[in-house]
C-alpha cells in the first residue's frame, strides 16, 4: 500500500505560505528553527536521549545569506512536492546536482544542501525519508547470529542469516531499516558489538568472536549513519540486547559513541529515533593506554580542543567521561583499537575484550 | 743642552689638508664606500641644481646621467636649466670646502654644511686623479664657459686648469661632470630611488635619468609653481649656540645690547630685551663689542630663563597637501593603490627653530600586504636614504599603535605590516640631524610628536574610508537581495500557494533601512576657453579662467528608509577649486563646502545632485567629502556625521 503523503505536503506548503504572509504583510520574510548548536541540546527525561533546547535561529532575508537560504528553502520544498507528486525520489546528491537548474538558488557544496534538508527536518518535525530523500551512504556491515527479513525491490520477503547467508563482508544494512522494509527474525546471541574501523570489525570477525562469544558484530564506519544507528537502536529496543561501543581512544572516538548513545548534536531533532540510551561505553579508554600500556600518538592541537570542548558538551557531564577525558587530557597522549595488536594478534579477542567484558558485568569469570 | 721637547713636536706638527681632512671623515661626510659615493654625488649635485633653480624663479629642468667606462669608475653628470654662475664663482663654488652662501642664514634650505659639491669634485680628484668638468651659461646671448677644475688640497683653493668657450643650446644653466670610483652596478638602483622620491617632494621639477647603457627614466614635473620661497629669518635665542652669540656680536651693527637682541634676533621686542638683560643682570647699554664671555655666558643662560615668544614659522615652505597627493598619485601609478590620504600639521618649533610635519599614505593596490610598510623620509625636500632605523620619523610611526587602525603589527609597536607606504617631510630652518651624513633625523620630542599627531589624523582618514568601505560593501549586496534574490523568493512562494506575486515595495525599505548616498567624479577637458560659472546666492564670482580640466561630481542620494527622510548634506572640494555649476540650487556654498537642505524625500525616492570644480588638476579630487547633518548619521551609508567646520 503506497504511504500517505499529505501530511508532509501541508507541512511544505506551511513553509511556503510563512513566507508569502510576511511579504504580503510587509514584513521581512523569515523561518524560525531550534539552534543546532552544543548549548542548546537538554535530556528530554521522557525520550531519555538529547533533544534540542528552545533557543531558535532565525533564517531571514534581512542578509544575504538569508536571503539566498530562503530562495534555496523555497526551491528545495518545491522539489520536494513535485518528487511526492510523481512518485520519485533522489539521492542528497542527486538533490545537490539538481540545484544546477536553479539559477540563483544554486548550492555552491553538498554541505550546504544537506545542511538545508537538515534544517527542513527541523522546522516541520519530518524525516528525509518523508521528503524523499536518501543518502548514498550503504549502511554498516554486520555479523552475528541473527536472522533479519528484509523486503526486496521486487516486493518478496527475504530472510537473511547474518553468519550462514553472508560472506565475510557480513550482512549489509540498507539505508531504510523501519518495519515496512526489515525486521528482526531469531536471534542467538547475548550483546551487540558497535566496532569504529573496519580492520578491527574484520579481526572478531576472522577470530570468530562472535560465535566463541555469542555477539553481534556492528561495524559503524567511523561516525556512523543514520540507518546504522537505527538498527542498532531496533535491536537493542526490540531483541533486549546490551550495546557495547568498541572504538579508537580519541576525542572523536567519543563523540561516535556519543551520537550512538545519545543523540549527534547535528540530528538532535530525530535523537528518539536514532538513539539507544542503553548503549555502553566499552574502550578503549585512556585508562586503558596506562592499564594495558599501548603504543600512543601525541595528542595535536586539534585533539586538545576537541576534548576540552566536550568537557562543557552537556552529553559528556558524567564521572566516568569527566575522569576519562581529563586523564587523557594529561597523558597527551592517544590510542588506536589496533594497537592491542602490540600482544599478537588474538590478544584483543583472547584478552582485551574478556577482561573488559568482565570488567562492565556483561560476562562472568 | 738639548732642545725642548715642543720643539721636537712642532716639526711634526703641521696644517691638516683639506684632502687628510676628507680621507679621515669620508664615512660621514658620505664618501664610507663606494656604493654610497656615487649616491651622494648624485645627490649633491641634485640639491645644488634644484636649489639654484628655485631661487631664481625656474621650474627646474634637471638631467643625470651616470657613465660607466670601467669597473671601478664612474662619471657623474648633473645639468640643470638654472641661472649658471658667473665664471669667478666657479672655483669657489665647485672646488673650496665649506663655501657656500648660506652658511649664517637661518632659513629652510637643502644643503646647511656647504661641504657638498666640492667634496664630491675632491673625491673624484682624489679617486681618480681626473679633473671635473664644468659648464655654465649665464645668459640667451653668450657663450657658455667649460672649465676644468683641481683642487689645490693643501689650501682648500680650486685651480682652473683649463677653460673655453663653447656654443650650448641652453639660454641658462650649469652643468657638472665627475669621474669618481664608485659602485655602478649596487649603486645604480639607489640613484633611481633617489631621484624618484626626490620627484615626489618636488611636484615642480622635472628629472631624467639617464643610465650608462642608454635607458632613460623620467620623472615628469606634477605641479607648475615654485614652492614659496623659504624667508630667512634672523636666529632665535632659543636656538641660539654660545659659539655663535659671540660671532654674531663681532658682526652686529648694534652699539649697546638691547639693539643687538632686537635687531639681530627674531622675536625680540624692547620688552623681552629689557627682560633678558635683567635677568643676566647685564646693563642693557653695554657695547656688544665690549662684552666678555663671561657675560656671554650670562646672556646665553638668561634666554632660556625668560619667555620669548615662538619664531615665526611663515618662513617655512612645505609642500602642501595637494601636491603631495598630487606627486605620490603620480608615482605610484604602476601600484594603482587604492587611496592616498596626506594630512598636514601646522607649524610648531623646537630650540627656537620652526618646523612643520606634512605626511602621507599610499594605500593598497599591488603592494605586498606581508612585508613591512615601506617609509619615505623627507627632510627640507631631501629624501633621506640610509639609517631609517635611527630617525625619529621611525621611532614616532613604531609608537602608534596601527592595529587600531586595520593594520598588522605583530607586538603592537614597530614598523606596521600591511600593503602602504608612509611618506614624512620635516620642514625646518633647522633639521636636527643625528650626524653629518645628514641621514636620520634626532628624537627632537617636539618633531615626533608632531609626526605622531600628523600620522594618527591621516591614519584617521585611512580608517573612515576603510569603515565607509565595508558598510558600502554590505549594502551593496543589499541591492543584489532586493533587486534579485527577494523577487524570486515571492514569486516561488506565491507559486506554490497559486497565489498572485505581493508587491515588495515595503518589504524593500525594512531590509534596505537606510538612506544611501552614492557619488562620482568624473574629468573633463577643457582647451583654451573661459568657463563662465553660474553664479548663485552666496558666491559672487563672475567669471573664472579655467582652461584645463573640469570635475564633474554626481551624487545620487535615495531613501531606502521606512518614512520620508529630511537632511542637510555638506559636500568639501579642495580649497584651491573654483565651485562652476550646482544643482539643484545649494543653501549655502564656502570656499570648502557646498550644503544642501534637502526637503522630505519620501521612501524609495531618488535625488540627484551636482556641482562642477574647476582649477584643480585630474585626479586631485576623486572621492567626494560627503557629511550629513539633522539625522542619525548610523542611517546613512556614504556620509559622515557633519562635526561643524
Amino acid at each position: 500500500m503506497p504511504r500517505d503523503y499529505s501530511g508532509v505536503i501541508t507541512k511544505i506548503d506551511s513553509i511556503a505560505a510563512k513566507v508569502y504572509a510576511d511579504l504580503e504583510k510587509a514584513e521581512i520574510p523569515a523561518l524560525q528553527l531550534s539552534t543546532r548548536t552544543k548549548a542548546n541540546i537538554r535530556f528530554d527525561d521522557n525520550l531519555n536521549v538529547w533533544k534540542y533546547g528552545k533557543n531558535k535561529t532565525e533564517r531571514t532575508a534581512s542578509s544575504l545569506d538569508g536571503a539566498y537560504m530562503l530562495l534555496r528553502t523555497m526551491y528545495l520544498v518545491d522539489f520536494i512536492k513535485d518528487m511526492i507528486k510523481e512518485k520519485k525520489s533522489s539521492t542528497l546528491r542527486e538533490t545537490y546536482y539538481i540545484s544546477e537548474g536553479w539559477n540563483l538558488a544554486k548550492f555552491s557544496s553538498q554541505n550546504e544542501s544537506d545542511l538545508l534538508a537538515e534544517d527542513l527536518e527541523v522546522i516541520t518535525g519530518c524525516m528525509r525519508e518523508d521528503f524523499k530523500l536518501r543518502p548514498e551512504e550503504d549502511g554498516a556491515r554486520v555479523i552475528g547470529n541473527l536472522v533479519v527479513e528484509e523486503m526486496t525491490r521486487n516486493n518478496t520477503k527475504k530472510k537473511i542469516h547474518c553468519q550462514d547467508d553472508v560472506g565475510d563482508a557480513g550482512y549489509g544494512i540498507p539505508y531504510n531499516v523501519e518495519k515496512e522494509k526489515l525486521s528482526f527474525k531469531e536471534v542467538d546471541a547475548d550483546f551487540i558489538v558497535a566496532i569504529e574501523t573496519g580492520g578491527m570489525f574484520d579481526r572478531l570477525a576472522e577470530n570468530g568472536f562472535d560465535t566463541d562469544s555469542r555477539a553481534i558484530l556492528v561495524h559503524l564506519k567511523g561516525q556512523p549513519a543514520r540507518s546504522t544507528r537505527r538498527f542498532i537502536k531496533r535491536l537493542n529496543e526490540e531483541k533486549k540486547l546490551p550495546v557495547l561501543v568498541f572504538t579508537d581512544c580519541d576525542p572523536w572516538s567519543f563523540r561516535i559513541f556519543g551520537s550512538v548513545a545519545y543523540g549527534a548534536i547535528k540530528t538532535a531533532h530525530i535523537s528518539e529515533y536514532l538513539a539507544t540510551p542503553a548503549a555502553q561505553y566499552l574502550g578503549v579508554t585512556p585508562s586503558d593506554i596506562e592499564n594495558y600500556k599501548l603504543p600512543t600518538d601525541t595528542l595535536t592541537p586539534e585533539d586538545i580542543a576537541a576534548l576540552k570542548s566536550e568537557l562543557d558538551d552537556p552529553r559528556f557531564q558524567d564521572q566516568f567521561w569527566k575522569h576519562e577525558i581529563k586523564l587523557q587530557l594529561s597523558l597527551g597522549k592517544k590510542s588506536e583499537q589496533q594497537a592491542l595488536a602490540k600482544y599478537g594478534l588474538d590478544y584483543v579477542t583472547d584478552t582485551y575484550l574478556p577482561e573488559k567484558l568482565v570488567e562492565m558485568g556483561m560476562l562472568k569469570k | 743642552m738639548p732642545e725642548a721637547i715642543a720643539y721636537e713636536l712642532a716639526k711634526k706638527q703641521k696644517e691638516i689638508s683639506v684632502a687628510e681632512f676628507f680621507e679621515r671623515n669620508k664615512h660621514i661626510l658620505g664618501f664610507g664606500n663606494p656604493t654610497r659615493a656615487l649616491i651622494t654625488s648624485v645627490k649633491e649635485g641634485v640639491d645644488n641644481a634644484l636649489d639654484a633653480c628655485e631661487e631664481s624663479g625656474i621650474l627646474p629642468d634637471i638631467y643625470v646621467e651616470v657613465r660607466n667606462p670601467t669597473e671601478e669608475e664612474c662619471v657623474v653628470i648633473v645639468e640643470d636649466n638654472g641661472p649658471g654662475i658667473i665664471k669667478q664663482q666657479i672655483p669657489h663654488i665647485f672646488a673650496r670646502l665649506l663655501y657656500g652662501s648660506r652658511f649664517h642664514a637661518v632659513r629652510q634650505s637643502r644643503g646647511q654644511q656647504g661641504i657638498g659639491i666640492s667634496a664630491v669634485v675632491l673625491y673624484g680628484q682624489l679617486t681618480t686623479g681626473k679633473h671635473a668638468k664644468i659648464i655654465s651659461k649665464i645668459q640667451a646671448d653668450q657663450p657658455a664657459v667649460v672649465v676644468e677644475l683641481a683642487i689645490d688640497t693643501n689650501k682648500n683653493r680650486g685651480e682652473v686648469q683649463h677653460q673655453e668657450i663653447m656654443h650650448w643650446d641652453k639660454p641658462s644653466g650649469t652643468r657638472i661632470e665627475v669621474s669618481l670610483n664608485a659602485d655602478y652596478k649596487r649603486g645604480k638602483r639607489f640613484v633611481y630611488e633617489y631621484l624618484q622620491s626626490t620627484s615626489i617632494v618636488n611636484p615642480h621639477s622635472r628629472i631624467v635619468f639617464k643610465e650608462s647603457d642608454g635607458t632613460e627614466h623620467v620623472f615628469e614635473r606634477t605641479a607648475d609653481i615654485l614652492p614659496k620661497k623659504s624667508e630667512e629669518i634672523r636666529p632665535h635665542p632659543y636656538g641660539v649656540e654660545l659659539g655663535t652669540l659671540i660671532k654674531m656680536s663681532k658682526e652686529t651693527k648694534g652699539r649697546k645690547l638691547a639693539s643687538f637682541l632686537k635687531n639681530d634676533f627674531s622675536s625680540m621686542g624692547d620688552r623681552t630685551a629689557d627682560a633678558v638683560c635683567d635677568e643676566a643682570k647685564l646693563d642693557r647699554n653695554l657695547n656688544p663689542a665690549d662684552m666678555s664671555r663671561d657675560q656671554f655666558l650670562l646672556l646665553h643662560q638668561a634666554f632660556k630663563r625668560v619667555k620669548i615668544m615662538a619664531p615665526p614659522t611663515e618662513c617655512l615652505s612645505p609642500i602642501g597637501e595637494t601636491l603631495i597627493r598630487r606627486s605620490l598619485k603620480s608615482e605610484t601609478q604602476e601600484i594603482s593603490p587604492e587611496f592616498i590620504f596626506t594630512a598636514s600639521r601646522p607649524a610648531a618649533v623646537f630650540s627656537g627653530n620652526p618646523f612643520q610635519v606634512e605626511v602621507g599614505i599610499v594605500y593598497g593596490g599591488n603592494l605586498p600586504k606581508d612585508k613591512p610598510v615601506k617609509i619615505l623620509r623627507f627632510a627640507n625636500r631631501i629624501p633621506l636614504l640610509y639609517q631609517q632605523g635611527d630617525c625619529a620619523v621611525t621611532t614616532a610611526i613604531g609608537s602608534i599603535d596601527w592595529r587600531r587602525y586595520g593594520l598588522d603589527q605583530p607586538s603592537g609597536s614597530g614598523i606596521p605590516i600591511g600593503p602602504a607606504i608612509f611618506l614624512t617631510h620635516i620642514a625646518s630652518t633647522q633639521i636636527p640631524y643625528t650626524s653629518e651624513s645628514k641621514e636620520a633625523i634626532a628624537d627632537v620630542e617636539e618633531i615626533e610628536n608632531e609626526i605622531k599627531l600628523a600620522f594618527r589624523e591621516v591614519a584617521r582618514k585611512v580608517q573612515m574610508h576603510i569603515n565607509k568601505k565595508v558598510r558600502r560593501v554590505k549594502t551593496r549586496e543589499k541591492f543584489d537581495l532586493i533587486t534579485k534574490i527577494l523577487p524570486e523568493i515571492a514569486k516561488k512562494s506565491a507559486h506554490m500557494l497559486n497565489k498572485p506575486i505581493p508587491s515588495l515595495e515595503k518589504v524593500i525599505t525594512r531590509i534596505m533601512d537606510v538612506v544611501w548616498i552614492e557619488d562620482l567624479v568624473e574629468y573633463e577637458k577643457v582647451r583654451g576657453k573661459q568657463v563662465q560659472t553660474k553664479l548663485d546666492a552666496t558666491n559672487s564670482k563672475g567669471q573664472t579662467e579655467s582652461g584645463g580640466w573640469i570635475a564633474k561630481s554626481t551624487i545620487m542620494v535615495v531613501n531606502y528608509k521606512g518614512k520620508p527622510q529630511k537632511f542637510s548634506l555638506y559636500a568639501l572640494f579642495p580649497k584651491n577649486a573654483t565651485v562652476g555649476e550646482v544643482k539643484p540650487k545649494p543653501t549655502k556654498v564656502t570656499d570648502s563646502y557646498i550644503k544642501w537642505n534637502l526637503e522630505n524625500i519620501d521612501p524609495t525616492d531618488k535625488i540627484d545632485l551636482f556641482f562642477e570644480l574647476a582649477g584643480l588638476n585630474k585626479g586631485d579630487f576623486d572621492e567626494n567629502d560627503l557629511y550629513v547633518q539633522h539625522i542619525n548619521p548610523t542611517y546613512v551609508i556614504g556620509a559622515d556625521k557633519w562635526e561643524g567646520e
